[in-house]
């Protein structure tokens, strides 16, 4: 007899199924993922963290209060029933647990590894307050991988077809679930993409490391399975404009997702010379184009052996520990403000560390220096101190006058951040943008012109693929309703 | 994929090819370019669109063999396809009419202004075309410019054919002999395109040149086509390719284009031994 029906015979309310008592849970420790040792990993782009094994799954769910009010679900931004799926873990029933999961995020092996999750559902966990919160993040991922290595999937019953035609431009985590979430509704969805291959962000920035590009067309290739038309080198507001897809194709509808990939630079003298990237550029490089297997793929990058990363955010982690794997002697990190105001991720900090990656807090580069033949040589920088808190209160970093040093390096990789690409913006009249250029989008996703839905980075400049997955699948909700609408009108008519 | 309708040696180490994309095609405008990619394995790089049939679905390239992505192509036969093409890509020329207009093509730079002049002289403007190589069999495009120029002058290097000397050698001479040039157009070697804008700074005509940087994306996400402009960070795939010629800052780009021309070479020399394996001749 199951814990539950036991408990329900017994005339108790309680649904509890996990047999230990709240105390006895909240003492056993967070499983660590198995994890590779930074001599080794740093010589090689294998994952980093191989996550949890079906022991170490089953021991952590264990953790779990089960609790009335699971708070750790409000804060996912797709709000996944947690406590669901971790209960389906314990029970071993892990194709229930997949498919649960799949009901609120259609990129679990994705946001598994990469969610801030220390910031969302894992910060709310009760058992934070006394113990470490439990491993939601990689709990969530297990399932996923357990699912693509031994699991069923079967793809979720698709409504009755609507019969009405949707776009969606860019193939990043937004407008993957967009158009997963559009599919199951029973739209028949195309989606454009400017690259050659699917996944964005997750294709070209975010390395192999950290998400093995198997995994992206995994998850592509679940989305694909839903009838989902993936159509690559397709330049929207070039090959094909939003009017066109409107006027000439029969659309209906369209979500843009084309995300915040135009990389920002600092204007100071010598940021063009030869050896000085954008880390877009080196992270594309190295990982859609796969110069790290140079010369059996064609794309060549010159990595030397001092790189000087500029930068605090996840994409200046990515990037110092992408050069770190190309062989370098040494890799500096140059950040303005101090550890705290750091915006990376604590895990990803934490391993770019561990990899010998060496951090200086409160300096700012003011110039690069370039050799005869165009060349990086040296990068000076400002030391900088703390000020008073901005409007979100982080504390400004203010330049220490006359406070200087040169640091010799070969390789400048900057990492200060990125815009949104223009091209949609400046090819739909009609579309309101920021004075950011990000475009602009009412509380359900809906732009400033009929028909025109758009989420994830391209409306709220940088931000995250759970975010995104998050505004993809309001707009898909908000696509849903405008075209039913739709439809009443024309069968009204 | 993107098959190859056909292919045609028009000079040495210099190929023409017309692929199916009817996307592009329909769409493309001149000034235009594509980023290929020949394999899954392969470089994106950037190629102008010489011509395109909408009816057909077909855009014409023309690509000289200069390292090993280009030599892939130029031995390539109909039949064979490209993994990708993407475009059009760029800001298309700005074609008004505005009287008398100069177009100046250096090298396999006179693909890149073939489909300017034509566009300039179908927008009514008087066109001297002024086109120059290293020597007779180098000289491309000679009839389809005859055809779309007031006035056509050939340089080369050796004296082999027209006027011995650079393109800037005509330049000058047809600057000197007509007052009323409204504009000059130029494509072709950045150290090429340096010269013009020096020739024509001096004489104040308003210049526009077509800049080749190292590109990958094409769509404005990586900055490696990146160049200063009138002290302007610019884009050459978004914001370009074609730049005021006077303001285009490029001493620092001809030294950025040679960031990986120690990989380059040693790509291409692997790809030499390896046709050589196989008993091609590259
Ligand atoms: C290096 C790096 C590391 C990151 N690490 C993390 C992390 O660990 N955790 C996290 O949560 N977030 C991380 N982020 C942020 C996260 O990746 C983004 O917030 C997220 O990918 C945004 O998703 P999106 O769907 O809006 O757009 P994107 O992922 O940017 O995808 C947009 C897609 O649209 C395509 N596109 C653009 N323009 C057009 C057009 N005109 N026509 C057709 N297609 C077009 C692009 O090619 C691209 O494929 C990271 C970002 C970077 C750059
Ligand atoms: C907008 C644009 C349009 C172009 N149109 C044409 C065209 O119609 N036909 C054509 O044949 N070529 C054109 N090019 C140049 C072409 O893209 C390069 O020749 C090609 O990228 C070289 O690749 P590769 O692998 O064969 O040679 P690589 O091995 O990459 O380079 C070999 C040598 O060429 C130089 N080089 C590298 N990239 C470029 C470049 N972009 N431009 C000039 N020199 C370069 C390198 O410094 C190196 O010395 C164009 C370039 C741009 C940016
Ligand atoms: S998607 Fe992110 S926030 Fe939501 S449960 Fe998973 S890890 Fe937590
Ligand atoms: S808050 Fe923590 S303990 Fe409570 S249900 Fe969520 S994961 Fe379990
Ligand atoms: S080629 Fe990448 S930004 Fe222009």
């Amino acid at each position: 007899m199951s814990e539950k029906r036991r408990a329900r015979k017994n005339g108790k309310a309680d649904d509890r199924v996990i047999h230990l008592k709240p105390p006895e849970r909240m003492k056993i420790a967070r499983q660590q993922p198995i994890e590779k040792e930074p001599d080794y990993r740093v010589c090689n782009f294998e994952e980093v963290s191989d996550g949890f094994n079906i022991e170490l799954a089953a021991e952590e769910a264990l953790r779990c209060l089960e609790c009335k009010d699971p708070v750790c679900m409000k804060e996912c931004p797709v709000n996944i029933d947690i406590r669901g799926f971790i209960r389906l873990i314990y029970q071993k029933d892990y194709d229930s647990a997949i498919k649960k999961i799949r009901e609120s995020n259609y990129l679990p092996a994705i946001c598994g590894r990469v969610c801030p999750q220390e910031s969302l559902c894992e910060q709310a966990c009760l058992v934070g307050k006394r113990n470490e919160p439990l491993a939601i993040g990689k709990l969530e991922r297990f399932v996923a991988d357990y699912e693509l290595k031994n699991g069923n999937f079967t793809p979720p019953e698709i409504k009755e077809k609507k019969g009405q035609k949707v776009a969606v431009v860019g193939a990043g985590p937004g407008g993957l679930t967009a158009a997963a979430d559009l599919a199951i509704r029973g739209y028949e969805v195309t989606i454009f993409e400017a690259l050659h291959e699917a996944g964005g962000v997750l294709k070209y920035g975010i390395p192999e490391f950290r998400l093995p590009k198997h995994i992206v067309d995994a998850e592509v290739d679940r989305v694909k399975a839903l009838g989902v038309e993936i159509k690559t080198n397709v330049v929207i507001g070039r090959t094909l404009t939003i009017d066109e897809l409107f006027d000439e194709m029969n659309f209906e509808a369209v979500y843009i997702g084309t995300g915040a990939g135009s990389p920002r630079f600092m204007n100071i003298p010598g940021e063009n010379l030869s050896g000085v990237y954008s880390a877009s550029e080196l992270l594309t490089r190295v990982n859609l184009m796969k110069a790290y297997k140079y010369p059996e793929y064609d794309t060549p990058l010159k990595i030397g052996q001092r790189v000087s990363v500029v930068g605090g955010g996840d994409v200046a982690m990515d990037a110092a520990r992408t050069s770190k794997r190309l062989g370098p002697e040494r890799v500096d990190l140059f950040y303005r403000r101090s550890r705290e105001e750091m915006p990376a991720r604590i895990e990803e900090i934490h391993h770019a560390e561990e990899e010998g990656i060496h951090f200086h807090l409160l300096t700012n580069p003011v110039e690069i220096f370039g050799d005869d033949n165009g060349w990086v040589r040296a990068i000076k920088l400002q030391k900088m101190e703390l000020g008073e808190p901005d409007d979100q209160g982080r504390r400004r970093p203010v330049p220490i006058e006359g406070e200087y040093f040169t640091v010799e390096t070969d390789t400048v990789v900057i990492a200060i951040g990125q815009s949104p690409n223009p091209i949609i913006q400046q090819t739909t009249p009609g579309l309101k943008t920021t004075k950011w250029g990000t475009i602009i989008v009412d509380e359900v996703g809906a732009t400033s012109r009929e028909g025109i839905f758009a989420g994830g980075d391209i409306s709220r400049g940088g931000a995250t693929v759970i975010e995104a997955v998050s505004d993809g699948k309001l707009a898909s909700r908000s696509i849903d309703e405008y075209l039913t609408e739709k439809r009443a009108k024309v069968s009204s008519d | 994929m993107y098959s190859v309708i056909s292919v045609t040696k028009i000079a040495p180490g210099i190929s023409r090819l017309e692929v199916e994309a009817p996307l592009i095609a329909k769409k493309r405008k001149p000034g235009n370019f594509v980023i290929v990619m020949p394999s899954e394995k392969g470089e994106r790089i950037p190629l102008t669109i010489v011509e395109s049939d909408e009816q057909r679905g077909t855009i014409t390239l023309i690509v000289q063999a200069i390292g090993k992505t280009t030599h892939i192509i130029n031995n390539m036969v109909a039949g064979d396809s490209f993994t990708d093409v993407v475009g059009p890509l760029g800001e298309p020329t700005p074609v008004d009419n505005v009287g008398t207009v100069v177009c100046v093509g250096g090298g396999v730079g006179t693909a890149v202004i073939y489909p300017m002049a034509k566009a300039l002289k179908e927008a009514g403007n008087r066109v001297i075309g002024i086109i120059g190589s290293k020597n007779r069999e180098m000289i491309i495009l000679e009839d389809e410019m005859r055809q779309c120029t007031d006035e056509l002058y050939i340089t080369t290097d050796d004296g082999s054919y027209g006027l011995k000397g650079f393109v800037t050698d005509a330049l000058r001479l047809v600057i000197e002999e007509n007052e009323s040039i409204q504009s000059v157009y130029t494509t072709g070697p950045l150290p090429m395109m340096k010269a013009v804008a020096e020739l024509t700074r001096k004489s104040n005509v308003h210049t526009l040149a077509s800049l080749n940087p190292i590109m990958m994306d094409g769509t404005g996400m990586c900055g490696a086509c990146r160049v200063i402009v009138d002290d302007e960070l610019k884009f050459t795939c978004v914001d370009g390719p074609e730049f005021d010629a006077h303001k285009v800052n490029f001493d620092e780009l001809i030294l950025r284009n040679k960031t990986y021309f120690d990989q380059e070479r040693k790509a291409m020399d692997s790809y030499r031994e390896f046709c050589k394996a196989r008993g091609a001749y590259v």
